[in-house]
C-alpha cells in the first residue's frame, strides 16, 4: 500500500468538499501555534475554532485546504458535515 | 462573601483554568498572576516563530479583547512566597494578594547548562517569548552556533538557527539522536535530514566548558579539547518544573508538585497543574510528570472545575505529542520502552515520561520512503507507537492505543514477516470504528 500524502488528505473531491465537506479539528493534538489562521486567505481565526474543539462553521470558509495541509501536527481533517473523524 | 481565586501563571494551563472558573462562577474574583510580560502565548509556537513559518504576533491564540472578556485581574509580578497560614501570596514588590483558593500553575523551565561558562552572554536556553525574540536578534546570517542536548526542542532550535541562516553544530553526547525514545533508524532518519539541511553533526562530544572572552562567548571546548569557535550557545537538556514557591511553603514535592486526582496539593485550598503537577494516577499507582501542552490544558481546566467545588477527576490519557522532527510530522503515543539517552538530564519537553517505560513487547514496523509507524505491541493491545510522515492512521492508532483495543485477532499477522502492517491495522480500525463508534 503506498502512501501519497495528497491522495489521504483531500481524499474528497474538491466539488464534494466544497459541497458536504468541512474542517474539523482534532484539539488534542493542537498546540495553538496559529499557522491556520495565518496562512487562512479569509483571514478566518481556524485556531480560535480547534481551541473549542468545533468544526469551522463558518459560511465563508472555501475549504481550500489550506489550513488542512500547512497544521504540522495533523490536527485539522476534512470531514463530511455531520460526521465527527 | 465571593471568593477569592487566584492563578499563578499565564501559560495554557493557567488560562485553561480562568476560562473554566469564569464559566462556572461567573461573579467570581479571579486574579491571575505572571511573571512573564508576554502574558499567554504558544510555547511550542515559539519553534515556527524561529524557522520564520509565523511572525511573532501570530503566537498570541487570545486577542486582547478576548482576554479582557474573561475579566480577571491580571497582576504581571513574580510571586516571592505563599503564606499558608495567612492564606495570601507575597509579591516581589512585598505587595500581598490573599486567596480563598490558589492554583499553582508555574510551568517548567529549561534545565541551567551544567558546564561552566554557562553564564556566559550567548549561551541561550529557549522558554518565553523574550527568549525566542532575543535568539532571533542574535542569530545573524553567517554566525556560529552550537546547539546541544536532545528532544525536540534540540533539534527545533538546530533547525530554527539553521532557517536563520546561522552555521549550526548540533552536539550529541552518544551515538545517536533521541536514543531513548527513537529506534537507531528513526534516529538516522532524523540526523540525514539534519545534515541534509547542512547542520554538521558531531556525535560522542560532550562540552567541557563554554570559553568567552570580556563576559562574551567565543567558543565550546569538548572534552575532547576541540575548540569550536561560535557566538551562539544553545542548551536544551531537559527542563525542570519550577517548584520554588511549592516548596518554600511546604507542599509535598518531588520532582514536581504532587497532586492527586482532583489536582488537589497535601495543603488545603492549594492545586497544582500543567507542567509543574505530578499528578497521581491510580491505575499505575505512580504519579507522573508531562511537559505536554494538551495535558496541562485539561490540568487547568479539572482543577478549576474543583476549585469551584464541583468534583471532577482528571482522566489521565495516554501520552501523546505530535510535532515535526526535521521536517517530519511525527506522533509519539504511549510506551515507546528505549535505552538512556545522555543528552538529556531531565524529562525532555514533549515528553512523557510514561513513553520511556519498557513494557514486554514485539516491534513492528512499516516503511515508506519517509513514511514511518512504529508499534509497540503487548500481549493484547498496542500499548505504544511513533507515526512519522504520514499521519493517516495516528488518530485510530491512538484511539485503539487509548482504549486498550483487543488486537489478538491480528497480532500473529502483523508480527508475520512481510506483513502489510498498514492494510492490517486499517481494516482492523474500520471494523473496531463501525463496532465502538467513531472518534468523538
Ligand atoms: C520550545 C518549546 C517547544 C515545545 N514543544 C512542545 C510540543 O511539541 N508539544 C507539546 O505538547 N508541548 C511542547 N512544549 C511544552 C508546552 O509548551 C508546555 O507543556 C506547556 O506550555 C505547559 O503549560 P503550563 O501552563 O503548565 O506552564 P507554562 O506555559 O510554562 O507557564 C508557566 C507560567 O507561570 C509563570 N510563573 C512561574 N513562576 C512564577 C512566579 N513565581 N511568579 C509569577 N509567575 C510565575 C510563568 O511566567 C508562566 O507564565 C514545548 C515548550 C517549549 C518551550
Amino acid at each position: 500500500m503506498s502512501i501519497d500524502r495528497n491522495s489521504l488528505i483531500f481524499d474528497l473531491t474538491r466539488a464534494d468538499v466544497l459541497a458536504t465537506g468541512q474542517v474539523v479539528p482534532d484539539p488534542p493534538r493542537c498546540v495553538q501555534c496559529g499557522i491556520c489562521s495565518y496562512n487562512c486567505p479569509l483571514g478566518l481565526d481556524v485556531r480560535a475554532y480547534a481551541w473549542a474543539g468545533e468544526s469551522i462553521a463558518d459560511s465563508r470558509c472555501l475549504t481550500c485546504g489550506q489550513c488542512v495541509a500547512r497544521c504540522p501536527r495533523g490536527v485539522l481533517h476534512f470531514a463530511r458535515i455531520g460526521e465527527s473523524i | 462573601m465571593s471568593t477569592d481565586y487566584v492563578i499563578v501563571g499565564s501559560g495554557v494551563a493557567g488560562i485553561a483554568a480562568a476560562e473554566t472558573l469564569r464559566a462556572h462562577v461567573p461573579g467570581a474574583t479571579i486574579t491571575l498572576i505572571s511573571e512573564d510580560p508576554a502574558g499567554f502565548y504558544s510555547r511550542p509556537g515559539l519553534a515556527y516563530y524561529l524557522t520564520g513559518v509565523i511572525p511573532d504576533k501570530q503566537l498570541f491564540p487570545q486577542s486582547a479583547e478576548a482576554l479582557r472578556a474573561l475579566n480577571l485581574k491580571w497582576i504581571q509580578a513574580r510571586v516571592e512566597r505563599i503564606d499558608t497560614q495567612a492564606c495570601c501570596l507575597v509579591l516581589a514588590d512585598k505587595r500581598r494578594v490573599p486567596y480563598d483558593r490558589l492554583l499553582l500553575a508555574t510551568g517548567a523551565r529549561a534545565a541551567a547548562p551544567d558546564f561552566p561558562g554557562g553564564e556566559l552572554d550567548g549561551v541561550v536556553t529557549l522558554d518565553t517569548y523574550d527568549d525566542a525574540r532575543r535568539l532571533v536578534q542574535r542569530a545573524r546570517r553567517g554566525t556560529h552556533a552550537v546547539v546541544v542536548g536532545g528532544g525536540i526542542t534540540a533539534v527545533e532550535l538546530a533547525e530554527g538557527l539553521h532557517a536563520r541562516g546561522c552555521h549550526v553544530h548540533y552536539l550529541l553526547r552518544g551515538a545517536r539522536y533521541w536514543a531513548n525514545l527513537l529506534d537507531a533508524e528513526e534516529s538516522e532518519l532524523i540526523e540525514g535530514r539534519l545534515r541534509a539541511d547542512g547542520i554538521e553533526i558531531h556525535y560522542h562530544t560532550r562540552i567541557r566548558q563554554a570559553v568567552g572572552t570580556g563576559g562574551r562567548l567565543t567558543a565550546v571546548e569538548t572534552e575532547s579539547g576541540t575548540q569550536i569557535p561560535c557566538k551562539i550557545l544553545a542548551v536544551a537538556i531537559g527542563t525542570r518544573p519550577r517548584l520554588e514557591l511549592a516548596r518554600t511553603a511546604g507542599l509535598t514535592t518531588d520532582r514536581g508538585i504532587l497532586a492527586d486526582q482532583f489536582l488537589k496539593t497535601n495543603v488545603p485550598n492549594i492545586f497544582a497543574a500543567g507542567d509543574v503537577a505530578q499528578v497521581y494516577d491510580p491505575l499505575t499507582g505512580q504519579a507522573t510528570l508531562d511537559t505536554l501542552w494538551p495535558t496541562a490544558r485539561a490540568h487547568g481546566v479539572v482543577a478549576a472545575m474543583n476549585m469551584a467545588g464541583t468534583p471532577m477527576i482528571y482522566q489521565r490519557t495516554v501520552a501523546a505529542n505530535v510535532t515535526l522532527l526535521a521536517g517530519l510530522p511525527t506522533t509519539i503515543i504511549g510506551v515507546l520502552g528505549g535505552a538512556n539517552d545522555d543528552d538529556l538530564v531531565a524529562i525532555a519537553r514533549g515528553n512523557s515520561e510514561t513513553w520511556l517505560a519498557t513494557v514486554p513487547t514485539w516491534v513492528v514496523v512499516e516503511r515508506h520512503d519517509v513514511n514511518r509507524i512504529r508499534l509497540m505491541l503487548g500481549d493484547r493491545a498496542i500499548n505504544g507507537a511513533l507515526i512519522i510522515g504520514d499521519q493517516t492512521l495516528a488518530r485510530p492508532i491512538q484511539r485503539l492505543i487509548d482504549a486498550q483495543a483487543d488486537i489478538t485477532a491480528i497480532r500473529a499477522d502483523l508480527l508475520a514477516p512481510g506483513a502489510d502492517v498498514l492494510a492490517l491495522l486499517h481494516r482492523f480500525w474500520t471494523e473496531w470504528e463501525a463496532a465502538h463508534g467513531p472518534v468523538s
